[in-house]
């Protein structure tokens, strides 16, 4: 009985890092905006939203998974370039609020309609046929697909890091995160910069809506509980904070999933819980620094 | 080389600079000295294109900058070492050198010309790779220094350089205005350090109240004890 219980745990630990994963793609993508712009983006679970829909769509008119997974973000992140070009950069200087509102309005528009596109009730979202069934990780079979997930998470994570550290570009952005200022008097034209930033955070997010479908289905709602969720990991991670996200996303699907498998119906509230205890113990979060919002 | 003509500058409702003209001809060293609020720091930043509302003219090398944005005017080879001197923490003193060249087409000599700036500025060579704040207050202002140099700027406009800097540094860094001044580089210089300013000055021009009441050039303004006390001294 004590081993059982202890693979399980094992395979329940797995299964937490592949929830993780997908709070880490979306919490990189919301503290990347806000590092950067100081905008707290609401309507970072719709493009998540779009990321699954865009991907249904493609599938519907020939398309393959593998396919979708480089279109789809290329699709979302163009809104995304649209929607900070046209309605967040005028906001630009008035305060953290605004753009909050805005984004927290523009989430609606964008669910309502994809609602009267593709209808009120879900669909089903086929695992690829490559990455069906089980394999053997030791401590039980473990489903293929979020095998999968974890892995493409990597790969973005190593491949955001090396763009970060890397290229001067990144430099850039880890600049210009902590002092606009210096970068334009520098010469940098950091409207620019902000423009891919939000770009690129809005592709994550419809890379991680892709990946979920999958797991959950695709439905119009998709995007407003998970980034609920994704805000507990950057406040947990501390606001702003690429390592925080990555570390706090894996820690809450661990915390999820563990207490899924002793008390499945705490199992929501327990990442808030999690999230009153960080906050209690170091406001900041994390690797958070603390006063960013003031 | 920069030719300011009746350049007001507001902030927010009040007019802090008025009818501002001077001129900085190339390879001079050009001074500007006054009590704290005479308006030598929003000069800087108009020049910068760092301030909302401005009007008057900034010329630099014939080219109108005033509808220029900021990010623009560095690449034209204006340089800018603002007096909080914005060394990015966070960041390696290689990383902060770096950011000096991101925007400039020299980018691809990066190597190359972070190894010259190590040479010009011994104190920087042994901490490439260092943690930039952790630096001592006259070592970032070296670094912001360097970083503005970089890109060989023709311009270079320092705030403040030595202020809250030990007085070894001090020194230092008034050689290092003469050399850089040698090797053809001009130089507009607000300073709190009346003395050590006037005396590398070619010329200097007193602000007080958003206004110039005086403009000479730096030796008769050094030895012009009574304009020094009526408009400097605290």
């Amino acid at each position: 009985m004590a081993g059982l219980t202890l693979d399980l745990i094992g395979m329940q630990l797995f299964a937490g890092v592949a929830l993780g994963a997908v709070y880490v793609l979306l919490a990189i993508g919301l503290s990347l905006i806000f590092g950067m712009l100081t905008v707290v983006n609401f309507a970072h679970g719709a493009f998540y939203m779009l990321g699954a829909y865009v991907g249904l769509w493609l599938m519907a008119h020939g398309g393959n998974f593998w396919l979708c997974l480089v279109l789809v973000p290329l699709v979302v992140g163009g809104i995304g370039l649209a929607v900070e070009r046209v309605l967040i950069r005028p906001l630009y200087g008035r305060g953290i609020d605004y753009p909050l509102l805005l984004t927290f309005g523009l989430s609606y528009i964008i669910v309502e309609l994809v609602r009267i596109t593709f209808g009120k009730s879900g669909f089903p979202f086929d695992t690829p046929e490559l990455l069906q069934g089980a394999v053997d990780i030791g401590v039980g079979y473990f489903p293929l697909y979020r095998l999968f997930v974890i892995g493409a998470t990597a790969v973005i994570l190593f491949g955001l890091w090396l763009f970060l550290e890397r290229t001067s570009f990144g430099l850039i952005i880890r600049a210009g995160a902590r002092d606009p200022l210096i970068v334009r008097v520098l010469g940098v034209n950091v409207a620019q910069v902000w423009l891919i930033v939000f770009g690129m955070g809005t592709a994550i997010a419809a890379f991680a809506g892709l990946l979920a479908a999958p797991l959950q289905g695709v439905i119009p709602e998709m995007g407003g509980t998970i980034l609920a969720e994704a805000f507990v990991v950057t406040v947990v991670g501390g606001m702003g904070s690429l390592l925080g996200a990555v570390l706090a996303g894996i820690l809450v699907g661990v915390v999820v999933s563990m207490t899924s498998l002793f008390a499945p119906e705490m199992a929501k509230v327990a990442i808030f819980a999690l999230m009153a205890l960080v906050l209690l113990i170091r406001p900041q979060g994390f690797f958070g620094r603390a006063g960013l919002m003031s | 080389m920069l030719k300011l003509q009746g350049l007001n500058a507001w902030y927010g409702p009040s007019h802090v600079l008025q009818d501002i003209s001077l001129e900085v001809k190339q390879g001079e060293i050009v001074c500007l000295i006054g009590r704290n609020g005479a308006g030598k720091t929003t000069t800087l930043k108009s020049v910068m294109g760092l301030l909302g509302k401005t009007s008057g003219s900034i010329r630099f090398d014939g080219q109108e900058l005033s509808n220029q944005p900021a990010h623009s005017r560095y690449g034209l080879g204006l340089a800018y070492v603002p007096e909080e001197r914005r060394i990015v923490p966070g960041l390696s003193v290689r990383d902060n050198l770096k950011l000096g060249l991101v925007a400039s087409p020299d980018k691809h000599r990066e190597a190359e010309l972070i190894a010259h700036t190590a040479q010009v500025f011994p104190r920087l060579a042994e901490r490439l790779d260092q943690m930039a704040i952790t630096m001592s207050g006259g070592e970032q202002q070296m670094l912001a220094i360097a970083r503005a140099m970089i890109s060989s700027p023709r311009l270079i406009m320092l705030d403040e350089p030595s202020e809250g800097i030990m007085p070894v540094l001090v020194d230092e860094m008034f050689e290092l205005f003469t050399s850089m001044k040698a090797q053809g580089t001009t130089i507009l210089l607000v300073e709190q350090n009346v003395e050590l300013a006037l005396a590398i000055a070619d010329h200097a021009y007193v602000l007080d109240q958003g206004t110039i009441v005086h403009h000479d050039t730096g030796k008769a303004l050094l030895a012009d004890v009574e304009i020094q006390e009526r408009y400097c001294s605290v």
